[in-house]
């Protein structure tokens, strides 16, 4: 009996131990760190090896390269996948722990954390290092009363994908207005090919259509930005038209069946699966339609753009739904804040041509096309973007969270037809008086 | 052992640690999100003191209660489909030939991860391409139902797999406690002349009726917390059509960044769950024990 009584009592400590010294490991490594010599600057990005090798492999590149020019600063990587990336951001900054220099998105993703004094004001290297190397619209999307607190490093626009093989098949063009793109789908539908892919699960997707019809109905003026900035409402005549022409493109069957229920990875499949003929998706998906060799050839020859119609005569194709993607922040209470901002500026300098060539993403600082060998279709892109009249940040982007998720709640409903575009107006122009 | 467990100190040894770590991780937040519930946050910045106003919000927002109701009814269903489980089990345990091979299989659910389960759901839910909508047009079913879109269906068609996923546990449990049956018992009641089914329902299952309470708690209280199909299948949409209280929860403090009604809703949740897990036990409570 003793025997048994010793060794449950000796269990019982091994388990306490094990404990402690579980709780006790934090402390630990920040004493090894603080021990060295250089300084650390902790830098944490969310495109890992497995899902992102292009843009990890670029980002050690500049990493490596900044190292070798600055000896006495050491870059500290921490990589998470995007959801991790941010409910892990979001924890460390309710501990004031963030990482020197991180990702960050814009207008309403990074509100809080610039009211709550965590990212630093970084007007001053945009002015040294980078005066006019952001493609213009860009910064602004990362600025808070005027002040910029973020430096973009994507920027992408969306458009009308669509299969040029189903297009010759019925004999189909281009289409100029939303009356010509409105006859392509009945044909398309006569024919039994399912119009445009939509994976509406998500919302944004159907965001960007809504906010197209919005865009080309309110012609010059940008009647949701307003509506958005309370300088307008919601309520309107554009915005409730937009609405009654999303519906009418829904009873017109345009969408792919059940779209509420598809995620947009769905729909992308079915239109990379040549099962629908239109796709509208920003231009982080042109490597798909590229330079992907997991894509086959056959495919990614058959793919082609447009830009979004004009609608009853009104709008201007040249004005665009996008907005720069992340962009870099630098924590405000950091240790290493001048060595954290130099990365941050280096890193910028360095991934403009990186970003485009290697890793196929639109860049928010200029690229010179003339001087890389691109596939054509990013130099169509690169060239639209020169000549774009308006970049349109997306709704749910410009909105603050909560407003955004009642946007998206009712982009459902109204492509579901749940609700009358009258409704679908006041119930966001209600949430918007709210804040 | 009869010595070890009289001495208080070995008692309060062996207990600890795991106390500890329910009070850690279990009660302490708790009492916080109770307390976040009583602020406007965030869940960034400062936290500014509103009293009750979450609380208050809460049972006057309409999203809430409807979400509650889609919990509830997935309680229901839950608690219906019990029978059946217990029905398959009784099959199972009435030494069918391949009964083994059987109760493996209808465990396998069980091993899958709720994601996997997930995405496998998806695919079959597919309005175009899906599984189950190319049997039905097979069948000449025209306009086959798009699942997961239709505000009318997505709950219920989220149910089917939640129910699928818990059959193995469920049947596992009313397994064991069948085997547990002394076989004298059955073959008095043969020998009596009962019919299999006479002895399946009057001898069987009230016998293993303890357990089968400890059941309906189980499924009822899981499925007012569920959380996990329905976050990865369809988000709580179209339009919070399919949205329970944990995902309106979550929707809540990490979509809106309303942390502080995020928690209030949480601790709601808390507070019905509670509620209903006493009515349960004060229903079901039986006064004779049962002893073989």
């Amino acid at each position: 009996m003793n025997l048994r009584k010793a060794i449950t009592l000796f269990a019982v400590l091994l388990v306490s131990v094990v404990m402690l010294a579980a709780c006790g490991g934090g402390d630990e490594e920040k004493e090894s760190e603080s021990a060295s010599g250089a300084k650390t600057v902790k830098f944490m990005h969310l495109w890992p090896e497995g899902s992102s090798a292009q843009h990890y492999k670029v980002v050690n590149e500049i990493i490596a390269d900044f190292e070798k020019e600055n000896p006495d600063i050491k870059i500290d990587l921490e990589v998470l996948s995007n959801e991790q990336y941010k409910d892990k951001i979001k924890v460390l900054s309710t501990s004031d722990e963030l990482p020197d220099v991180g990702m960050t998105w814009a207008a309403g993703y990074m509100e809080p954390y610039v009211k709550g004094n965590m990212y630093a004001p970084l007007d001053d290297i945009i002015e040294s290092d980078l005066s006019d190397s952001f493609v213009s619209g860009t910064t602004e999307a990362f600025a808070v009363d005027g002040t910029t607190y973020g430096l973009p490093l994507e920027l992408n626009i969306s458009t009308i994908f669509y299969n040029k093989k189903i297009f010759d098949e019925y004999g189909l063009e281009e289409p100029q207005t939303l009356d010509e793109l409105k006859e392509i789908v009945a044909t398309l539908n006569e024919n039994g090919v399912n119009p445009i892919a939509l994976g509406n699960r998500d919302a944004w997707t159907g965001s960007m259509w809504y906010m197209y019809l919005a865009n080309r109905l309110g012609g010059d003026e940008d009647v949701l930005t307003k509506a958005i900035e309370r300088e307008g409402s919601f309520e309107d005549p554009a915005l409730v038209q937009a609405a009654d022409e999303v519906q009418k493109l829904v009873d017109e069957d345009s969408f792919v069946q059940g779209f509420n229920g598809l995620a947009d990875e769905e729909a992308k499949s079915m239109f990379m699966g040549e099962q629908a003929a239109m796709y509208l998706i920003a231009t982080w998906d042109l490597p798909n339609f590229t330079t992907n060799e997991d894509v086959p050839q056959e495919f990614r020859d058959s793919v082609g753009y447009f830009k979004f119609p004009t609608v009853d005569g009104k709008g201007d194709t040249n004005s665009y739904v996008g907005g720069p993607g992340v962009g870099l922040f630098v924590s405000e209470n950091s240790d290493v804040k001048e060595e954290a901002k130099a990365f941050a500026s280096y890193f910028v300098q360095q991934w403009g041509e990186r970003a485009v060539t290697d890793v196929g993403i639109i860049p928010a600082t200029k690229v010179n096309v003339d001087s890389l060998d691109l596939p054509q279709m990013y130099v169509d892109v690169l060239n639209d973007l020169n000549s774009a009249t308006n970049i349109t940040l997306y709704a749910d982007v410009q909105m603050s969270a909560d407003v955004a998720q009642v946007h998206l709640d009712m982009i459902q409903a109204l492509f579901g037809g749940e609700i009358t575009p009258e409704e679908f107006a006041k119930t966001q122009e209600d949430a918007l008086a709210a804040e | 052992m009869n010595k070890v467990m009289s001495n208080k100190w070995i008692i309060f040894l062996y207990t600890f640690p795991a106390l500890l770590l329910i009070a850690v991780l279990i009660v302490v937040p708790l009492i916080l999100s109770g307390y976040f519930g009583l602020m406007d946050w965030d869940g960034i910045g400062a936290m500014e003191f509103i009293g009750l106003d979450n609380y208050i919000a809460a049972l006057q927002d309409s999203k809430f209660w409807e979400s509650t109701l889609h919990s509830f009814l997935l309680a229901l269903f839950s608690a219906i489909s019990l029978i059946g489980y217990l029905a398959v089990a009784l099959i199972l345990a009435s030494k069918i030939k391949g009964a083994n091979l059987l109760r493996k299989i209808y465990l396998i659910p069980m091993l899958l991860s709720s994601v996997a389960i997930a995405q496998l759901w998806i695919k079959i839910y597919n309005p175009s391409n899906g599984m189950l909508n190319s049997i039905l047009m097979w069948f000449g079913v025209d306009n086959p139902p798009a699942w997961l879109a239709d505000p009318n269906i997505v709950l219920y068609a989220i149910f089917i797999p939640i129910i699928w996923q818990y059959a193995g546990f469920y049947i596992l449990i009313y397994y064991a406690a069948l085997k547990n049956i002394p076989e004298s018992l059955i073959e008095a009641a043969k020998i009596d002349g009962a019919t299999p089914l006479q002895i399946a329902l009057k001898i069987k299952v009230p016998l293993i009726m303890n357990v089968f309470k400890v059941t309906i708690v189980l499924s009822i209280v899981g499925s007012l917390k569920y959380f996990d199909l329905i976050y990865v299948m369809t988000s709580g949409g179209p339009n919070g059509a399919s949205e329970v209280m944990a995902s309106y929860m979550y929707k809540l403090a990490f979509s809106s960044y309303d942390f502080g009604y995020g928690s209030a809703i949480g601790f709601l949740l808390l507070i019905i769950t509670l509620i209903v897990t006493v009515v349960i036990q004060k229903l079901t409570k039986s006064k004779d024990e049962i002893q073989y």
